[in-house]
Protein backbone atom coordinates (compact mmCIF):
# COMPACT_ATOMS: atom_id res chain seq x y z
CA UNK A 1 0.00 0.00 0.00
CA UNK A 2 2.79 2.45 0.87
CA UNK A 3 6.06 3.02 -1.01
CA UNK A 4 9.35 2.06 0.62
CA UNK A 5 10.13 5.74 0.99
CA UNK A 6 6.92 6.31 2.98
CA UNK A 7 7.70 3.34 5.21
CA UNK A 8 11.25 4.61 5.72
CA UNK A 9 10.04 8.05 6.80
CA UNK A 10 7.30 6.52 8.94
CA UNK A 11 9.62 4.02 10.61
CA UNK A 12 12.55 6.45 11.00
CA UNK A 13 11.00 9.88 10.99
CA UNK A 14 13.47 12.78 10.62
CA UNK A 15 13.31 15.91 12.76
CA UNK A 16 10.78 14.76 15.34
CA UNK A 17 10.17 17.02 18.30
CA UNK A 18 10.10 20.72 18.94
CA UNK A 19 12.64 23.46 18.25
CA UNK A 20 13.35 24.94 21.66
CA UNK A 21 13.91 28.54 20.68
CA UNK A 22 11.41 28.44 17.83
CA UNK A 23 10.22 31.71 16.35
CA UNK A 24 7.71 30.07 13.98
CA UNK A 25 5.11 27.53 15.07
CA UNK A 26 2.19 26.22 13.05
CA UNK A 27 -0.43 23.57 13.71
CA UNK A 28 -2.97 22.32 11.19
CA UNK A 29 -5.56 19.57 10.99
CA UNK A 30 -7.93 18.48 13.71
CA UNK A 31 -8.31 15.43 15.89
CA UNK A 32 -11.79 14.65 14.62
CA UNK A 33 -10.44 14.01 11.12
CA UNK A 34 -7.60 12.00 12.55
CA UNK A 35 -4.54 14.07 11.69
CA UNK A 36 -2.79 16.99 13.32
CA UNK A 37 0.62 18.32 12.33
CA UNK A 38 2.57 20.76 14.41
CA UNK A 39 5.71 22.29 12.97
CA UNK A 40 8.17 24.50 14.80
CA UNK A 41 11.03 26.37 13.13
CA UNK A 42 13.90 28.62 13.93
CA UNK A 43 14.15 31.21 11.16
CA UNK A 44 17.33 33.27 10.97
CA UNK A 45 18.07 35.82 8.21
CA UNK A 46 15.19 34.49 6.13
CA UNK A 47 16.56 30.96 6.33
CA UNK A 48 14.96 28.00 8.13
CA UNK A 49 17.94 26.96 10.21
CA UNK A 50 16.09 24.38 12.31
CA UNK A 51 12.75 22.62 11.99
CA UNK A 52 10.94 19.88 13.88
CA UNK A 53 7.50 18.28 13.82
CA UNK A 54 5.00 16.44 15.92
CA UNK A 55 2.17 14.56 14.28
CA UNK A 56 -0.95 12.70 15.33
CA UNK A 57 -2.07 10.59 12.43
CA UNK A 58 -1.59 7.67 10.13
CA UNK A 59 1.57 6.40 8.47
CA UNK A 60 1.24 8.84 5.59
CA UNK A 61 0.71 11.78 7.96
CA UNK A 62 3.95 10.99 9.79
CA UNK A 63 5.89 10.38 6.57
CA UNK A 64 4.71 13.58 4.85
CA UNK A 65 5.60 15.62 7.96
CA UNK A 66 9.02 14.03 8.07
CA UNK A 67 9.87 14.56 4.40
CA UNK A 68 8.46 18.11 4.43
CA UNK A 69 10.83 19.07 7.24
CA UNK A 70 13.72 17.64 5.23
CA UNK A 71 12.67 19.46 2.08
CA UNK A 72 12.61 22.90 3.69
CA UNK A 73 15.42 22.67 6.23
CA UNK A 74 18.19 25.14 5.31
CA UNK A 75 15.97 26.76 2.70
CA UNK A 76 14.85 30.39 2.51
CA UNK A 77 11.31 31.35 3.44
CA UNK A 78 10.45 31.90 -0.22
CA UNK A 79 11.74 28.48 -1.18
CA UNK A 80 9.75 26.90 1.65
CA UNK A 81 6.59 28.74 0.59
CA UNK A 82 6.91 27.32 -2.91
CA UNK A 83 6.75 23.74 -1.60
CA UNK A 84 3.60 22.11 -2.98
CA UNK A 85 1.77 19.08 -1.71
CA UNK A 86 2.54 17.36 -5.01
CA UNK A 87 6.26 17.83 -4.43
CA UNK A 88 5.85 16.33 -0.96
CA UNK A 89 4.04 13.29 -2.37
CA UNK A 90 6.56 12.93 -5.19
CA UNK A 91 9.48 13.03 -2.78
CA UNK A 92 7.90 9.99 -1.10
CA UNK A 93 7.58 8.17 -4.45
CA UNK A 94 3.85 8.77 -4.34
CA UNK A 95 0.97 8.27 -1.90
CA UNK A 96 -2.21 6.20 -2.18
CA UNK A 97 -5.04 8.45 -3.47
CA UNK A 98 -6.88 8.29 -0.15
CA UNK A 99 -3.77 9.67 1.56
CA UNK A 100 -3.07 12.67 -0.66
CA UNK A 101 -4.73 14.91 1.91
CA UNK A 102 -1.79 14.19 4.22
CA UNK A 103 0.55 15.89 1.74
CA UNK A 104 -1.79 18.89 1.68
CA UNK A 105 -1.62 19.01 5.44
CA UNK A 106 2.20 18.98 5.33
CA UNK A 107 2.27 21.90 2.89
CA UNK A 108 -0.19 23.79 5.07
CA UNK A 109 1.75 23.09 8.26
CA UNK A 110 4.88 24.68 6.75
CA UNK A 111 2.87 27.69 5.61
CA UNK A 112 1.14 28.00 8.97
CA UNK A 113 4.51 28.13 10.75
CA UNK A 114 5.77 30.82 8.38
CA UNK A 115 2.53 32.79 8.83
CA UNK A 116 3.14 32.66 12.56
CA UNK A 117 6.67 33.98 12.00
CA UNK A 118 5.38 36.96 10.01
CA UNK A 119 2.71 37.68 12.58
CA UNK A 120 5.31 37.73 15.33
CA UNK A 121 7.26 40.24 13.23
CA UNK A 122 4.16 42.40 12.97
CA UNK A 123 3.73 41.60 9.28
CA UNK A 124 0.36 40.56 7.90
CA UNK A 125 1.03 37.13 6.33
CA UNK A 126 -2.08 37.08 4.23
CA UNK A 127 -0.81 38.99 1.15
CA UNK A 128 2.35 36.87 1.17
CA UNK A 129 0.91 33.42 1.84
CA UNK A 130 -2.67 33.90 0.77
CA UNK A 131 -4.16 32.88 4.10
CA UNK A 132 -3.51 33.82 7.70
CA UNK A 133 -4.05 30.23 8.91
CA UNK A 134 -6.63 31.31 11.39
CA UNK A 135 -8.46 28.08 10.68
CA UNK A 136 -11.27 28.63 13.16
CA UNK A 137 -12.23 31.72 11.20
CA UNK A 138 -12.16 29.82 7.90
CA UNK A 139 -14.51 27.16 9.22
CA UNK A 140 -17.07 29.77 10.25
CA UNK A 141 -17.07 31.37 6.82
CA UNK B 1 10.08 -15.54 7.30
CA UNK B 2 11.06 -13.84 10.54
CA UNK B 3 8.89 -14.02 13.64
CA UNK B 4 5.19 -13.56 13.04
CA UNK B 5 2.43 -13.44 15.61
CA UNK B 6 -0.96 -13.64 13.93
CA UNK B 7 -3.50 -11.78 16.04
CA UNK B 8 -6.14 -10.99 13.43
CA UNK B 9 -8.32 -14.09 13.65
CA UNK B 10 -11.52 -12.03 13.50
CA UNK B 11 -10.46 -10.99 9.99
CA UNK B 12 -9.78 -14.55 8.97
CA UNK B 13 -8.26 -17.75 10.34
CA UNK B 14 -5.75 -20.27 9.10
CA UNK B 15 -7.25 -23.31 7.41
CA UNK B 16 -7.24 -26.27 9.80
CA UNK B 17 -5.33 -29.40 8.86
CA UNK B 18 -8.49 -31.48 9.20
CA UNK B 19 -10.42 -29.18 6.88
CA UNK B 20 -7.64 -29.28 4.31
CA UNK B 21 -7.42 -33.06 4.46
CA UNK B 22 -11.17 -33.33 4.03
CA UNK B 23 -11.06 -30.97 1.04
CA UNK B 24 -8.11 -32.45 -0.80
CA UNK B 25 -9.93 -35.27 -2.61
CA UNK B 26 -12.46 -32.78 -4.03
CA UNK B 27 -9.68 -30.49 -5.26
CA UNK B 28 -7.95 -33.41 -6.98
CA UNK B 29 -9.36 -36.72 -8.14
CA UNK B 30 -13.00 -36.26 -7.04
CA UNK B 31 -13.84 -33.49 -9.45
CA UNK B 32 -17.21 -34.81 -10.60
CA UNK B 33 -20.12 -32.40 -10.87
CA UNK B 34 -22.46 -33.25 -7.99
CA UNK B 35 -25.47 -32.87 -10.30
CA UNK B 36 -24.40 -35.55 -12.76
CA UNK B 37 -25.93 -38.99 -12.41
CA UNK B 38 -23.04 -41.37 -13.01
CA UNK B 39 -21.39 -43.05 -10.05
CA UNK B 40 -18.23 -40.95 -10.17
CA UNK B 41 -20.15 -37.75 -9.54
CA UNK B 42 -22.26 -39.31 -6.83
CA UNK B 43 -19.18 -39.18 -4.60
CA UNK B 44 -19.29 -35.40 -4.78
CA UNK B 45 -23.03 -35.38 -4.19
CA UNK B 46 -22.65 -37.61 -1.15
CA UNK B 47 -19.90 -35.38 0.22
CA UNK B 48 -22.17 -32.34 0.01
CA UNK B 49 -25.11 -34.19 1.55
CA UNK B 50 -22.86 -35.34 4.37
CA UNK B 51 -21.57 -31.81 4.95
CA UNK B 52 -25.10 -30.44 5.01
CA UNK B 53 -26.16 -33.01 7.59
CA UNK B 54 -23.15 -32.23 9.75
CA UNK B 55 -23.73 -28.47 9.67
CA UNK B 56 -27.44 -28.94 10.34
CA UNK B 57 -26.91 -31.16 13.33
CA UNK B 58 -24.36 -28.77 14.83
CA UNK B 59 -26.75 -25.83 14.43
CA UNK B 60 -29.76 -27.77 15.71
CA UNK B 61 -31.36 -27.57 12.29
CA UNK B 62 -32.59 -29.94 9.61
CA UNK B 63 -30.41 -30.54 6.52
CA UNK B 64 -32.99 -28.98 4.22
CA UNK B 65 -32.72 -25.76 6.20
CA UNK B 66 -29.01 -25.28 5.33
CA UNK B 67 -28.11 -23.47 2.09
CA UNK B 68 -24.48 -23.13 1.09
CA UNK B 69 -23.34 -19.73 -0.18
CA UNK B 70 -20.11 -17.95 -0.99
CA UNK B 71 -19.77 -16.56 2.54
CA UNK B 72 -21.09 -14.18 5.14
CA UNK B 73 -21.66 -11.25 2.82
CA UNK B 74 -23.79 -13.26 0.44
CA UNK B 75 -25.80 -14.86 3.25
CA UNK B 76 -26.50 -11.46 4.82
CA UNK B 77 -27.51 -9.90 1.51
CA UNK B 78 -29.75 -12.82 0.65
CA UNK B 79 -31.50 -12.97 4.02
CA UNK B 80 -32.20 -9.27 4.28
CA UNK B 81 -33.18 -8.47 0.69
CA UNK B 82 -35.28 -11.58 0.31
CA UNK B 83 -37.06 -11.14 3.63
CA UNK B 84 -38.18 -7.72 2.50
CA UNK B 85 -39.42 -9.17 -0.76
CA UNK B 86 -41.15 -12.05 1.02
CA UNK B 87 -43.09 -9.75 3.33
CA UNK B 88 -43.66 -6.92 0.85
CA UNK B 89 -47.41 -7.00 1.46
CA UNK B 90 -46.86 -6.40 5.18
CA UNK B 91 -44.54 -3.41 4.91
CA UNK B 92 -41.01 -2.16 4.43
CA UNK B 93 -39.78 -1.53 7.95
CA UNK B 94 -36.64 -3.25 9.25
CA UNK B 95 -35.09 -3.09 12.70
CA UNK B 96 -31.34 -3.43 13.16
CA UNK B 97 -28.59 -1.99 15.33
CA UNK B 98 -25.91 0.64 15.03
CA UNK B 99 -23.10 -1.92 15.24
CA UNK B 100 -23.74 -4.27 12.32
CA UNK B 101 -21.03 -5.37 9.90
CA UNK B 102 -20.93 -3.57 6.54
CA UNK B 103 -22.40 -6.68 4.89
CA UNK B 104 -25.61 -5.89 6.80
CA UNK B 105 -25.31 -2.11 7.17
CA UNK B 106 -24.61 -1.36 3.52
CA UNK B 107 -27.35 -3.76 2.44
CA UNK B 108 -29.79 -1.87 4.67
CA UNK B 109 -28.57 1.48 3.38
CA UNK B 110 -29.12 0.27 -0.15
CA UNK B 111 -32.65 -0.85 0.70
CA UNK B 112 -33.31 2.56 2.23
CA UNK B 113 -32.67 4.10 -1.18
CA UNK B 114 -35.32 1.70 -2.52
CA UNK B 115 -37.97 2.85 -0.09
CA UNK B 116 -37.32 0.64 2.93
CA UNK B 117 -37.34 2.24 6.36
CA UNK B 118 -34.76 1.10 8.91
CA UNK B 119 -34.68 1.69 12.65
CA UNK B 120 -31.13 1.35 14.01
CA UNK B 121 -31.39 0.50 17.68
CA UNK B 122 -28.88 2.42 19.78
CA UNK B 123 -26.30 0.52 21.81
CA UNK B 124 -24.79 1.45 25.15
CA UNK B 125 -21.06 2.02 25.65
CA UNK B 126 -20.54 -1.75 25.95
CA UNK B 127 -22.28 -2.42 22.64
CA UNK B 128 -25.51 -3.82 24.13
CA UNK B 129 -29.02 -3.14 22.95
CA UNK B 130 -32.00 -2.62 25.25
CA UNK B 131 -34.74 -5.17 24.59
CA UNK B 132 -37.33 -2.54 25.51
CA UNK B 133 -36.04 -0.37 22.67
CA UNK B 134 -36.53 -3.35 20.39
CA UNK B 135 -40.10 -3.95 21.58
CA UNK B 136 -40.93 -0.27 21.15
CA UNK B 137 -39.45 -0.17 17.65
CA UNK B 138 -41.72 -2.91 16.32
CA UNK B 139 -44.52 -1.55 14.16
CA UNK B 140 -47.36 -3.00 12.13
CA UNK B 141 -45.27 -2.77 8.99
CA UNK B 142 -42.09 -4.25 10.52
CA UNK B 143 -41.00 -7.20 8.40
CA UNK B 144 -37.55 -8.06 9.69
CA UNK B 145 -35.29 -7.79 12.71
CA UNK B 146 -31.62 -8.27 11.84
CA UNK B 147 -29.18 -8.21 14.75
CA UNK B 148 -25.71 -9.74 14.82
CA UNK B 149 -24.95 -12.52 17.30
CA UNK B 150 -21.55 -11.08 18.23
CA UNK B 151 -19.69 -8.02 17.09
CA UNK B 152 -16.54 -8.33 15.01
CA UNK B 153 -14.84 -5.14 16.24
CA UNK B 154 -15.53 -4.99 19.95
CA UNK B 155 -16.42 -8.63 20.62
CA UNK B 156 -19.68 -7.96 22.46
CA UNK B 157 -22.13 -10.89 22.41
CA UNK B 158 -25.75 -9.94 21.78
CA UNK B 159 -28.76 -11.75 23.34
CA UNK B 160 -29.91 -13.66 20.27
CA UNK B 161 -32.33 -15.94 22.16
CA UNK B 162 -34.11 -13.00 23.79
CA UNK B 163 -34.28 -11.05 20.53
CA UNK B 164 -35.63 -14.15 18.82
CA UNK B 165 -38.34 -14.48 21.45
CA UNK B 166 -39.44 -10.86 20.95
CA UNK B 167 -39.46 -11.33 17.17
CA UNK B 168 -41.46 -14.55 17.41
CA UNK B 169 -44.12 -13.13 19.71
CA UNK B 170 -44.54 -10.16 17.34
CA UNK B 171 -44.64 -12.28 14.21
CA UNK B 172 -41.57 -10.56 12.73
CA UNK B 173 -38.85 -12.49 10.90
CA UNK B 174 -35.51 -12.60 12.71
CA UNK B 175 -32.14 -12.84 10.95
CA UNK B 176 -28.85 -12.95 12.78
CA UNK B 177 -25.39 -12.40 11.33
CA UNK B 178 -23.63 -15.09 13.37
CA UNK B 179 -20.43 -14.95 11.35
CA UNK B 180 -18.25 -14.22 14.39
CA UNK B 181 -20.19 -16.45 16.76
CA UNK B 182 -20.48 -19.79 14.99
CA UNK B 183 -17.76 -22.20 16.03
CA UNK B 184 -16.75 -19.97 18.94
CA UNK B 185 -19.75 -19.70 21.25
CA UNK B 186 -22.81 -21.95 21.55
CA UNK B 187 -25.52 -20.98 19.11
CA UNK B 188 -28.43 -23.15 18.10
CA UNK B 189 -31.36 -22.48 15.84
CA UNK B 190 -33.38 -25.00 17.81
CA UNK B 191 -33.96 -23.09 21.03
CA UNK B 192 -33.42 -19.54 19.82
CA UNK B 193 -36.36 -18.65 17.53
CA UNK B 194 -33.98 -17.73 14.73
CA UNK B 195 -35.51 -17.61 11.25
CA UNK B 196 -32.30 -17.00 9.33
CA UNK B 197 -28.66 -17.23 10.34
CA UNK B 198 -25.53 -16.31 8.37
CA UNK B 199 -22.18 -18.01 8.83
CA UNK B 200 -18.89 -18.16 6.95
CA UNK B 201 -16.27 -20.90 7.06
CA UNK B 202 -13.13 -18.77 7.15
CA UNK B 203 -13.85 -17.43 10.64
CA UNK B 204 -13.59 -20.91 12.17
CA UNK B 205 -10.60 -22.31 10.28
CA UNK B 206 -12.50 -23.35 7.19
CA UNK B 207 -11.78 -22.13 3.67
CA UNK B 208 -12.50 -18.62 2.38
CA UNK B 209 -15.36 -18.05 -0.03
CA UNK B 210 -17.73 -20.58 1.47
CA UNK B 211 -20.56 -19.95 3.91
CA UNK B 212 -24.13 -20.86 4.62
CA UNK B 213 -27.51 -19.39 5.31
CA UNK B 214 -29.83 -21.26 7.64
CA UNK B 215 -33.44 -20.68 6.63
CA UNK B 216 -36.00 -22.08 9.00
CA UNK B 217 -38.39 -24.51 7.35
CA UNK B 218 -41.60 -22.73 6.50
CA UNK B 219 -39.91 -19.43 5.72
CA UNK B 220 -40.25 -19.35 1.93
CA UNK B 221 -37.39 -17.05 1.14
CA UNK B 222 -37.33 -15.97 -2.53
CA UNK B 223 -34.67 -17.30 -4.86
CA UNK B 224 -31.27 -15.61 -4.73
CA UNK B 225 -29.70 -17.01 -7.90
CA UNK B 226 -31.76 -18.37 -10.76
CA UNK B 227 -30.25 -21.16 -12.79
CA UNK B 228 -29.89 -24.88 -12.69
CA UNK B 229 -31.85 -25.33 -9.50
CA UNK B 230 -29.09 -26.07 -7.01
CA UNK B 231 -29.66 -25.64 -3.26
CA UNK B 232 -33.34 -26.54 -3.57
CA UNK B 233 -33.74 -24.07 -6.37
CA UNK B 234 -32.91 -21.05 -4.24
CA UNK B 235 -29.23 -20.58 -4.96
CA UNK B 236 -28.19 -22.03 -8.29
CA UNK B 237 -24.65 -22.67 -9.38
CA UNK B 238 -22.43 -25.76 -9.40
CA UNK B 239 -21.48 -26.36 -5.81
CA UNK B 240 -18.10 -25.53 -4.34
CA UNK B 241 -17.69 -29.13 -3.22
CA UNK B 242 -14.28 -28.76 -1.60
CA UNK B 243 -15.32 -25.56 0.16
CA UNK B 244 -18.52 -27.08 1.49
CA UNK B 245 -16.70 -30.17 2.74
CA UNK B 246 -14.04 -27.96 4.33
CA UNK B 247 -16.67 -25.79 6.00
CA UNK B 248 -18.32 -28.82 7.57
CA UNK B 249 -15.04 -30.36 8.70
CA UNK B 250 -13.86 -27.11 10.27
CA UNK B 251 -17.19 -26.51 11.99
CA UNK B 252 -17.23 -30.03 13.36
CA UNK B 253 -13.73 -29.60 14.76
CA UNK B 254 -14.50 -26.17 16.21
CA UNK B 255 -17.69 -27.42 17.86
CA UNK B 256 -16.04 -30.52 19.25
CA UNK B 257 -13.34 -28.42 20.95
CA UNK B 258 -15.40 -25.32 21.62
CA UNK B 259 -15.31 -25.46 25.41
CA UNK B 260 -11.62 -26.12 25.80
CA UNK B 261 -10.71 -23.64 23.06
CA UNK B 262 -12.91 -20.93 24.55
CA UNK B 263 -11.38 -21.48 27.96
CA UNK B 264 -7.79 -21.31 26.76
CA UNK B 265 -8.31 -18.51 24.25
CA UNK B 266 -10.29 -16.30 26.62
CA UNK B 267 -7.57 -16.72 29.26
CA UNK B 268 -5.04 -15.40 26.74
CA UNK B 269 -7.45 -12.62 25.76
CA UNK B 270 -7.82 -11.61 29.39
CA UNK B 271 -4.05 -11.48 29.82
CA UNK B 272 -3.91 -9.05 26.91
CA UNK B 273 -6.72 -6.98 28.38
CA UNK B 274 -5.13 -6.94 31.82
CA UNK B 275 -1.73 -5.99 30.46
CA UNK B 276 -2.75 -3.40 27.90
CA UNK B 277 -5.33 -1.52 29.94
CA UNK B 278 -2.48 -0.70 32.34
CA UNK B 279 -1.19 1.67 29.67
CA UNK B 280 -2.30 5.20 30.62
CA UNK B 281 -5.23 6.69 28.67
CA UNK B 282 -6.19 3.32 27.26
CA UNK B 283 -9.37 1.33 27.62
CA UNK B 284 -11.13 -1.82 26.59
CA UNK B 285 -13.94 -1.49 24.06
CA UNK B 286 -16.95 -3.79 24.24
CA UNK B 287 -18.33 -5.77 27.15
CA UNK B 288 -15.79 -6.94 29.76
CA UNK B 289 -17.28 -10.43 30.12
CA UNK B 290 -20.05 -10.94 27.54
CA UNK B 291 -17.52 -11.00 24.74
CA UNK B 292 -16.14 -13.41 22.16
CA UNK B 293 -13.32 -15.54 23.54
CA UNK B 294 -10.84 -14.32 20.93
CA UNK B 295 -11.38 -10.58 20.69
CA UNK B 296 -9.37 -8.07 22.74
CA UNK B 297 -10.20 -4.56 21.53
CA UNK B 298 -8.92 -1.24 22.76
CA UNK B 299 -8.61 2.45 22.20
CA UNK B 300 -5.41 4.33 22.96
CA UNK B 301 -5.96 8.04 23.22
CA UNK B 302 -3.82 10.67 21.47
CA UNK B 303 -2.55 8.33 18.76
CA UNK B 304 -3.92 6.93 15.54
CA UNK B 305 -4.68 3.28 14.82
CA UNK B 306 -3.07 2.81 11.43
CA UNK B 307 0.25 3.94 12.87
CA UNK B 308 -0.08 1.34 15.62
CA UNK B 309 -0.81 -1.38 13.04
CA UNK B 310 2.19 -0.40 10.89
CA UNK B 311 4.59 -0.46 13.85
CA UNK B 312 3.14 -3.75 15.09
CA UNK B 313 3.68 -5.11 11.59
CA UNK B 314 7.32 -4.09 11.77
CA UNK B 315 7.53 -6.15 14.97
CA UNK B 316 5.89 -9.09 13.16
CA UNK B 317 2.47 -8.75 14.80
CA UNK B 318 -0.66 -8.84 12.59
CA UNK B 319 -3.59 -6.85 14.03
CA UNK B 320 -6.26 -4.43 12.85
CA UNK B 321 -7.85 -1.10 13.62
CA UNK B 322 -11.14 0.66 13.01
CA UNK B 323 -9.44 4.00 12.53
CA UNK B 324 -10.39 6.19 9.59
CA UNK B 325 -6.95 5.93 8.09
CA UNK B 326 -7.20 2.19 7.78
CA UNK B 327 -10.31 2.62 5.67
CA UNK B 328 -10.96 4.55 2.49
CA UNK B 329 -13.60 6.81 3.98
CA UNK B 330 -11.67 8.95 6.52
CA UNK B 331 -14.48 8.19 8.96
CA UNK B 332 -13.63 5.98 11.91
CA UNK B 333 -15.61 2.76 12.27
CA UNK B 334 -19.34 3.25 12.69
CA UNK B 335 -19.27 0.64 15.46
CA UNK B 336 -16.87 2.71 17.58
CA UNK B 337 -18.96 5.84 17.04
CA UNK B 338 -22.13 3.90 17.91
CA UNK B 339 -20.73 2.92 21.31
CA UNK B 340 -20.29 6.63 21.96
CA UNK B 341 -16.58 7.14 21.38
CA UNK B 342 -15.75 10.63 20.11
CA UNK B 343 -14.09 10.68 16.68
CA UNK B 344 -10.66 11.58 18.01
CA UNK B 345 -10.64 8.60 20.37
CA UNK B 346 -12.15 6.17 17.86
CA UNK B 347 -9.15 6.90 15.63
CA UNK B 348 -6.89 5.20 18.18
CA UNK B 349 -8.50 1.77 18.08
CA UNK B 350 -6.74 -1.57 18.01
CA UNK B 351 -8.20 -5.05 17.71
CA UNK B 352 -6.16 -8.12 18.61
CA UNK B 353 -8.05 -11.31 17.86
CA UNK B 354 -6.81 -14.71 18.94
CA UNK B 355 -7.48 -18.31 18.10
CA UNK B 356 -6.49 -21.65 19.58
CA UNK B 357 -3.37 -21.49 17.38
CA UNK B 358 -1.97 -18.67 19.50
CA UNK B 359 0.33 -19.45 22.40
CA UNK B 360 1.13 -17.85 25.73
CA UNK B 361 4.46 -16.85 24.16
CA UNK B 362 2.53 -14.85 21.55
CA UNK B 363 0.81 -12.99 24.37
CA UNK B 364 4.14 -12.35 26.11
CA UNK B 365 5.52 -11.02 22.84
CA UNK B 366 2.58 -8.67 22.24
CA UNK B 367 2.71 -7.44 25.84
CA UNK B 368 6.42 -6.75 25.39
CA UNK B 369 6.20 -5.02 21.99
CA UNK B 370 3.01 -3.00 22.17
CA UNK B 371 3.53 -0.63 25.14
CA UNK B 372 6.75 0.91 23.69
CA UNK B 373 4.94 1.40 20.36
CA UNK B 374 2.16 3.33 22.09
CA UNK B 375 4.75 5.35 23.96
CA UNK B 376 6.73 6.08 20.82
CA UNK B 377 3.69 7.31 18.90
CA UNK B 378 2.62 9.44 21.84
CA UNK B 379 6.05 11.01 22.05
CA UNK B 380 5.44 12.17 18.47
CA UNK B 381 1.86 13.32 19.06
CA UNK B 382 1.09 17.02 19.63
CA UNK B 383 -2.08 15.95 21.47
CA UNK B 384 -0.14 14.00 24.08
CA UNK B 385 1.90 17.16 24.81
CA UNK B 386 -1.20 19.19 25.48
CA UNK B 387 -2.51 16.49 27.74
CA UNK B 388 0.62 16.38 29.91
C1 LIG C 1 -19.89 -9.96 11.49
C2 LIG C 1 -19.49 -10.26 10.08
N1 LIG C 1 -20.42 -10.36 9.13
C3 LIG C 1 -20.11 -10.63 7.85
C4 LIG C 1 -18.79 -10.82 7.45
C5 LIG C 1 -18.51 -11.09 6.01
O1 LIG C 1 -18.16 -12.41 5.79
P1 LIG C 1 -17.44 -12.87 4.43
O2 LIG C 1 -16.08 -12.24 4.46
O3 LIG C 1 -17.38 -14.35 4.49
O4 LIG C 1 -18.26 -12.37 3.30
C6 LIG C 1 -17.78 -10.72 8.42
C7 LIG C 1 -16.36 -10.90 8.09
O5 LIG C 1 -15.68 -10.18 7.42
C8 LIG C 1 -18.13 -10.42 9.75
O6 LIG C 1 -17.20 -10.30 10.71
Amino acid sequence: MYSEKVMDHFGNPRNVGEVEDANAVGQVGNPICGDIMKISMKIEDDVISDIRFKTFGCGAAVATSSIATELVKGKTINEALSLTNKAVAQALDGLPPAKMHCSVLAEEAIKAAIADYYQKQGVDPEPIIGCNFNCAQCKEE
Amino acid sequence: MSKMVYADNAATTALSKNALDAMMPYLTEQYGNPSSIYKFSQNSKRAIDGAREKVASILGARPEEIFFTSGGTESDNWAIKSALELRADKGKHIISTGIEHHAVLHTLQHLETQGAEVTYLPVNELGQIDLNDLRKAIRKDTVLITVMAANNEIGTILPVAEIGAVARESGVLFHTDAVQAVGHIPISTAGMSIDMLSLTAHKFKGPKGCGALYIRGGVRLPTLLHGGGHERGLRSGTENTAGIVGLAAALEEASLHMNENAKRVSAMRDRLIGGLTKIPASRLTGHPTKRLPGIASFVFEYIEGESIILLLDQAGICASSGSACSSASLEPSSVLLAIGLPHEIAHGSLRLSLSEDNSEEDIDYILEKLPPIIERLRSMSPLWDNKK
